[in-house]
């Protein structure tokens, strides 16, 4: 049963690693831009919450309300006023842009909030659970990967069922033929960082209702998310999800056999994923 | 003389180093469908990009409507009514073939054309609606690129190359569609490299010699020693 429990909590566990990594996949498929800083931004956005959670006295999932525009803002001024700039035939510019930009984004946070790790408080939901049989599962895991499966139907709908999306897909496919369309490359490219952004804003407050966080973690979100997207395969969110799950499965077995195991079973399932299907498991099928 | 829907004054383009127009000077009336003709790399494609704002040009350049629009990007371009038809179709692969036709729309210009209208135009399209739009005929997939420009509803709008690799079947529905296209009133620059096809459909006509205007003129009163002398440069 504790294996049971185990493949459980893992699952569940991957609908956060789906929510660090959708951003990532969504930001890489339309611009093909590697964003370095996306775990650093994670982190900012669970930082941003413990501000207004102390200043309004609110609730971490009230404090949503202001954390997830606060972040769609600096991700279109981000993407606006920098990263668009960095864009072109070359991948290298944006990736050292990125890399520059976790640096700047660490040290920010150190020098604001200090090293001391932060936990945002959400009550009784964080340790509530239910019972399933001879299962306990915990309320906020649970919760986690429902949002999950929510944000990520709703990232398929902006992209298939909307003119933004289409818009997205469109600038994806040839950026000068979208051009004489009517879309301005830059803007469109604003809107999909402020949209990535703003799931970061989700991931970043369950992160920090999970656990306790400091300037310095955004690193290993960036590498689960990375993990996630290329076990799933680029370019499909619904297969991010699944490479999430699988990234939270192999390590909660791996701490089952020894706690020391945990992140390396992750990176081994990774690796072996990677050595087996290069293109990930569920690669998109491109017409 | 009327106002000219469209003037070109001494315009040049580069691709970095290289210099491909030098001093176009081009002046299209309203209405008018006008055929550029020339051989391979005599900087047709690069008139109609210099155009459209895919290419840089100095802003007084290109004037559309009294307006100075040489420096603006493709996409504000668009807003002013000019619609490109680009070489090679160059559809949205990962769209379908309706989506395609509404990311033509996306200016939101009023005008005669709809999805409806680019259906009657081209009723293939409407039963191949949901295609992936790279599943489609060459033939098709002009089709559809001519139906998103339309749905721009654009004043003015430039075709390149739209018989290039086609079957000549598919060639004649295309031509026979192109005077219920230009007879709404729109303006039409036309690239083709069949010169009996430009000047059939065209009422003006220039002829580009690397990367200058070699010879302009009325289509019924050019004679074809003149497009000769001008396409290749030399007395024929």
């Amino acid at each position: 049963m504790d294996w049971v429990s185990a493949i459980v909590q893992g699952t569940l566990l991957g609908g956060l690693y789906a929510l660090f990594a959708a951003g990532l996949s969504l930001i890489f498929g339309v611009m093909r831009l590697v964003n370095i800083a996306h775990g650093d931004l994670i982190v900012l956005a669970a930082y941003l919450g413990l501000s207004t959670t102390t200043m309004l006295g609110v609730h971490p999932f009230v404090a949503l309300l202001i954390v997830l525009p606060a972040m769609a803002g600096i991700g279109y001024v981000v993407q606006r006023g920098i990263l668009n700039q960095t864009l072109g035939d070359d991948l290298l510019p944006p990736l050292l842009v990125t890399f520059g930009l976790s640096v700047i984004l660490q040290n920010a946070m150190l020098e604001g909030y200090s090293a001391d790790p932060q936990k945002l408080s959400a009550g009784v939901i964080e340790t509530a659970s239910i019972s399933v049989g001879a299962l306990s599962i915990g309320v906020l895991p649970l919760l986690t990967f429902g949002i999950a499966i929510a944000v990520i139907a709703g990232l398929q709908f902006i992209f298939y069922r909307t003119k933004v999306g289409r818009g997205f897909r469109a600038v994806s496919d040839n950026a000068d033929i979208a051009q004489l369309m009517g879309l301005n490359k830059a803007h469109v490219f604003g809107l999909a960082m402020a949209l990535a952004l703003a799931v970061t804003a989700i991931a970043g407050i369950l992160l920090g209702i999970r656990t306790s966080f400091d300037p310095s973690v955004g690193g290993a979100r960036l590498i689960f998310g990375f993990e996630a997207v290329i076990i799933g395969g680029l370019g499909n969110l619904w297969g991010t999800l699944a490479g999430g799950v699988i990234l939270g499965v192999a390590q909660t077995l791996g701490a089952k056999i020894d706690p020391g195991w945990q992140l390396l079973a992750g990176h081994i399932a990774f690796l072996v994923v990677l050595a087996a299907r290069p293109n990930g498991l569920f690669p998109r099928v491109d017409q | 003389m009327p106002e000219p829907i469209l003037k070109i004054d001494g315009l040049n383009a580069f691709y970095g180093d290289f210099q491909a127009l030098f001093g176009v000077d081009l002046t299209i009336q309203t209405g008018e469908v006008v055929a550029i003709i020339g051989a391979n790399g005599a900087g047709k494609t690069t008139l109609m990009r210099a155009i459209s704002g895919l290419l840089p040009s100095a802003a007084s350049h290109i004037t559309y409507r009294g307006e100075n629009i040489g420096a603006l990007r493709a996409d504000q371009v668009a807003y002013h009514g000019l619609a490109l038809v680009p070489e090679g179709r160059q559809l949205f692969p990962s769209l379908s073939v309706e989506e395609n036709l509404l990311i033509g729309q996306h200016v939101g210009r009023s005008g005669p054309w709809s999805l409806d209208k680019v259906y009657t135009l081209f009723p293939v399209l409407k039963e191949r609606r949901n295609q992936a739009s790279a599943t489609l005929s060459g033939g098709q997939q002009q089709m559809v690129a001519i139906g998103r420009a339309l749905m721009a509803n654009p004043d003015f709008v430039m075709f390149d190359e739209i018989s290039l690799g086609l079957a000549p079947v598919i060639i004649k529905t295309i031509y026979d569609a192109l005077p219920r296209i230009v007879g709404q009133g729109m303006t039409a620059m036309i690239v083709e490299q069949d010169i009996s096809k430009a000047l059939a459909v065209s009422s003006r006509v220039y002829c580009l010699q690397e990367g200058r205007v070699s010879l302009e003129g009325r289509t019924n009163t050019i004679s074809r020693d003149e497009i000769t002398r001008a396409y290749f440069g030399m007395d024929a």
